[in-house]
């Protein structure tokens, strides 16, 4: 199994959170991850993006492999243009900043207050209904984790959030489930 | 430690230097490096370590201030971005060639793109420059793993090593083992050799044949040999034994050849093209060069951002890289370009590129006291040349209050500049304005203020003062009057500063106070204006940053938004001029709206409008 994932949105929407979630779900789930994020001015309301790649853990026994990039099936932390299976839009203006990243076949998770596509939610509305805005980035997680569209489950994301605990993490469970109710609805309607 | 953990490649960096023993680090923050310093002052706290952490004020204070502490035979280490070590050249230049005798580590983050920085300069080449060797690591593991060995030969040799992690190495996210930090650190001890540590230049000949001699012998440590990566998987191909030479050949360094390896797998040449990685950039092995040279048909380097691997390897009819054009000459080796000079490499049909849209230019945040400075600024001094500098406020382009940035504290000298040479054309009435925030201030503000007093300058300096350094992650300044362990010391002020660089006129405000902020400013114009008693004249504008504060109270309090009333026209003034997130522009003649989730609440909009369309509700927030 390998997953080739980007994260986007503007800059405060927290897209580095839900990159570094997904990476740690990846790790405790015995995956190896590559991830590559955007840090300074662009952080200041411009276009952000996070890139991810989950793939096999190499077990080696010595020592030194660890940092060799012989025995990594993976060495990059970028995706590629058209190499993304999946790409969690948090804002519909990611679409046009990274949507060339998503292969012809990929999946695309887009937060739109107008849904429109069979993958669009509107996670900000979701997350308002659970008590915080800002939340849509985790509502936008449970979503395409419960469409099945990521290497990981929503049970192994909301783990690894119960880890974390700290002050926002009730915010974020429920922004979670509130993400993973929305597939099911669609499923049932 | 023990677990796998995930870790950036800066924190990477920061439990490199602990394993490795270090007990003096200092930085300057700077993007991409920023966060191995905010790393270490963590696991310092999280693991109780005596080692000595500071944000200095420069990173040529940086330097010299762990390099004593190798002098005095322990481990240590200065971080930086690539621009800083502009400013730390000189002591690491004559740090070359007294040596050091505790390892001393000089990590430099590099920044192709450029992503956040104003030059593309390659640090290896700075190395060769210098005189120093330089690492060059692919990934955040090997950013680690290679600090403790990269110790060992500064300790071999007696010379500053430089560690060369790109953008993509400190932004990159990894997982691996870290191990135990070492706590045990050597007494300090300083041995007096005045032939050394204060050289003439009579002696500076002497240490210089022996930094030669270093060089020689450091090119062919063992531990720092390229390495042919995939040379188990080529002689068991068994096509050809990779001893007996190759037609084509890829020698790469740093991220490019973290993306060249994945390609490679990808396009299935893994198993037919060889691949060297070169940690050690410089000084390259001249024994590795020339039988490289002997065995390859053609060679491609792929290396970031200056042909510094590619230079060394003196045949131009087999090299490919920079100099013969088959790699771009400006901008970062994103992996699909490295990909396509891989293609046409090995004769493959290259992949066409579409450019990515334009995005969103980023902007200062709803409620920045700086857009209300630059607003005030822009209506005491209009038609003004208006000189700035590095820091979040740079992002006053946008508000068309910003025409220069140069680099770190050249607002004020650059306005001195352009006040000479206005004034000596007799054109006395063009305003001239330096804006520069308050840890730029303290960086390099300090001596071009000093000069413009002393050359008879006359224009307003506004130190934009949020009480931190806001756009690399909210690193303290001297202002805060304490150390990062929390001992209280005297807090150095930038109005008493001001005053002791001898600016007579020197002013503090709030820039949210429009109606005081901007008569503040008339009066510094009226000073720099004034014949007899004028002078320079100084304005803090100070208002904290808001993104400091929410990080502190690890919340955001709701915020009360003014509203906007029927008299909006939409004529887009506060767009152009304000450029709010919080005011949303709906097309010419629509009333613009608030979006009250980013607004601040600051009201400096209310000043704003032309046409008084926004206003407090009737209630006042208190």
């Amino acid at each position: 199994m390998e997953q080739q994932i980007a994260v986007s949105g503007l800059g405060g929407q927290g897209v580095l959170f839900v990159t570094k979630l997904l990476a740690e779900t990846a790790l405790r789930t015995g995956f190896s991850v590559l991830v590559s994020e955007t840090h300074g001015m662009a952080q200041r309301g411009g276009n952000v993006v996070s890139h991810l790649k989950v793939f096999p853990r190499h077990d080696s026994k010595e020592e030194a492999a660890e940092d060799s990039l012989s025995m990594q099936p993976m060495t990059s932390p970028l995706i590629r243009p058209g190499r993304a299976d999946v790409l969690l839009a948090l804002h519909e203006e990611a679409l046009a900043a990274h949507g060339f990243l998503v292969k012809p076949e990929g999946a695309v998770f887009c937060n739109r207050s107008d849904p429109k596509g069979p993958t669009d939610v509107d996670a900000v509305a979701r997350a308002k209904a659970v008590g915080s805005a800002v939340a849509a980035n985790v509502v936008l997680l449970g979503y395409a984790a419960a469409r099945g569209g990521l290497f990981c489950t929503v049970d192994e994301l909301r783990a690894v959030l119960q880890q974390w605990g700290g002050s926002r993490m009730e915010v974020s469970l429920s922004a979670l489930d509130a993400g993973a109710r929305a597939a099911r609805e669609e499923k049932t309607a | 430690m023990g677990a796998r953990t995930i870790l950036l490649g800066n924190e990477a960096i920061a439990h490199g230097l602990l394993e490795a023993g270090c007990t003096m680090a200092t930085s300057y923050p700077g993007t991409p490096a920023s966060e191995i310093m905010s790393a270490l002052m963590q696991l310092k706290r999280r693991h109780n370590l005596s080692c000595h952490l500071e944000w200095s004020v420069n990173e040529k204070v940086a330097v010299e201030t762990a390099l004593a502490n190798s002098y005095a035979g322990r481990r240590s280490a200065a971080a930086m971005k690539q621009v800083g070590l502009n400013v730390a050249a000189d002591p690491v230049m004559s740090a070359a060639y007294t040596g050091v005798k505790g390892g001393f580590l000089l990590i430099v983050a590099d920044d192709p793109g450029p992503h956040s920085s104003q030059t593309e300069q390659d640090t290896r080449q700075f190395a060769m420059f210098a005189k120093l060797p330089v690492l060059d690591p692919a990934q955040p593991a090997q950013a680690r793993a290679w600090i403790a060995p990269a110790y060992e030969l500064s300790e071999a040799y007696e010379i500053p090593v430089i560690l060369r992690p790109t953008t993509r190495v400190c932004h990159a996210r990894q997982d691996m083992t870290p191990k135990a930090f070492q706590t045990a650190a050597p007494q300090p001890v300083f041995e007096k050799d005045p032939a050394r540590w204060a050289a003439t230049p009579k002696f500076r000949y002497l240490l210089h044949k022996r930094l030669n001699e270093k060089l020689d012998k450091i090119a062919d440590d063992p531990r720092w040999q390229p390495q042919m990566l995939n040379r188990k998987i080529l002689d068991e191909a068994g096509q050809w034994k990779t001893a007996d030479g190759f037609d084509k050949v890829i020698v790469a360094s740093g991220a490019a050849c973290a993306h060249a390896v994945e390609i490679l797998r990808d396009l299935n040449l893994w198993t037919r093209l060889p691949i060297f990685q070169v940690p050690m950039p410089y000084p390259l092995s001249e024994r590795f060069c020339t039988e490289l040279l002997e065995k390859a048909g053609t060679i491609l380097v792929l290396e970031e951002t200056q042909p510094v691997i590619e230079g060394q390897l003196r045949d131009r009819a087999k090299v490919l890289g920079r100099l013969s054009g088959h790699v771009p000459r400006e901008g970062e080796l994103l992996p699909e370009i490295v990909e396509n000079i891989i293609r046409r490499f090995a004769g493959l049909p290259e992949v066409s590129l579409s450019p990515p849209a334009a995005g969103r230019r980023p902007t200062l945040c709803a409620g920045c006291g700086h857009r209300a400075a630059f607003f005030a600024i822009r209506k005491v001094f209009p038609k003004g040349i208006y000189a700035s500098d590095i820091g979040c406020y740079t992002l006053g382009l946008n508000l068309g209050a910003v025409d220069t940035v140069l680099c770190m504290g050249a607002s004020i000298s650059q306005a001195a500049g352009f006040h000479h040479a206005f004034r000596a054309a007799g054109q006395n009435s063009r305003p001239v304005v330096a804006t520069i925030g308050d840890s730029t201030f303290y960086h390099a503000g300090i001596p071009a203020l000093i000069n413009a007093v002393a050359q008879g300058c006359r224009f307003p300096v506004v130190i934009l003062d949020n009480g931190t350094t806001a756009m690399t992650g909210h690193q303290p300044t001297p202002a805060a009057g304490m150390t990062t362990n929390g001992t209280p010391v005297p807090a150095v002020t930038l109005e008493n500063l001001a005053a002791a660089c001898g600016v007579t006129h020197v002013s503090v405000g709030d820039p949210y106070d429009v109606p005081g902020f901007t008569a503040l400013l008339k009066a510094a114009k009226d000073h720099c204006r004034d014949e007899e008693n004028g002078g320079m004249a100084v304005v803090i504008a100070r208002r904290p940053c808001l993104m400091d504060q929410a990080r502190r109270e690890a919340r955001r309090s709701p915020a009360h938004a003014p509203t906007i009333t029927e008299k909006c026209e939409g004529c887009g003034f506060c767009l152009k001029f304000f450029e709010c997130p919080a005011l949303v522009f709906h097309g010419e003649k629509e009333a613009v709206t608030i979006d009250e989730t980013l607004c601040a609440g600051c009201g400096v909009c209310v000043h704003v409008c032309p046409h008084d369309a926004i206003q407090w509700p009737s209630v006042s927030p208190a």
